[in-house]
């Protein structure tokens, strides 16, 4: 298991070969890597800095990988999420799942990216040309969360 | 009790964290943020609208009737909006 936070950039490759070697009861990985777009609501953004908080962020994180782990059977989880100063183009997080079979990795991955941006405590501050703004939540990620309730 | 601010929240307060002495007869979560309005203008505008004011306790996402005490850690934050 892995969770990351961290200001630093990552590489995909990089941790997908990390993720999988020597890993040969591995049947299938999915990823989803998050980005930051160049534009929000109609406005041009030009960076958004991603504030969070240390301690709870980790301890949210691990919280919801061990929730995704009592629903699947998975080999391993890796989550990767940055914080600060990020410009249109540049990863926010990465997620993987590792399992025998694919549905197991496909709704894991899922599962966990939509946990993830209700529970785990980072916010998003945009700068557009009309000046800096706070990103709202969105009622579709509530829903999507809502989907997985038990 | 520390009490820590984030986002919007934290600007619009003005600090990311201040040590208040918590009256006996606030005892749950959403007592508290009843009671931080009455500390400044600043506080009451921040906190004026309960349904985008999230309370965690010990790094724990809580509703507003979780009890507190005093040697709790308390955050004060915004829906989350990471991912």
């Amino acid at each position: 298991m892995a969770i990351r936070v961290q200001a630093e950039d990552f590489d995909v490759g990089t941790e997908y070969a990390a993720f999988t070697a020597g890993r040969t009861s591995i049947g299938g990985v999915a990823m989803f890597v998050g980005l930051v777009r160049d534009i929000a609501g109609g406005a041009a953004v030009s960076a958004m800095t991603l504030e969070h908080y240390p301690g709870m962020t980790e301890r949210q994180l691990e919280a919801i990988e061990e929730e995704a782990r009592r629903r699947w059977p998975l080999d391993d989880v890796l989550v990767i999420h940055r914080y600060g100063r990020l410009e249109p183009g540049d990863r926010i997080v990465m997620v993987a799942t590792a399992s025998a079979h694919r549905d197991a990795a496909f709704e894991s991955c899922r599962f966990l990216m939509d946990w993830l941006k209700t529970k785990a405590p980072f916010w998003k501050l945009e700068a557009t040309p009309e000046g800096e703004r706070w990103v709202e939540a969105k009622e579709s990620d509530d829903a999507a969360a809502a989907r997985w309730a038990q | 009790m520390k009490i820590l601010y984030f986002a919007w929240l934290r600007s619009k307060i003005g600090v990311p964290t201040e040590t208040v002495e918590l009256p006996a007869e606030v005892t749950t979560a959403g007592a508290l943020v009843e009671w931080l309005k009455t500390r400044s203008p600043r506080h009451a505008e921040a906190l004026a609208n309960s349904k985008v004011v999230k309370v965690a306790v010990n790094q724990e996402h809580v509703p507003y009737d979780h009890p507190i005490s005093a040697t709790d850690e308390i955050a004060l934050f915004p829906p989350v909006t990471g991912g």
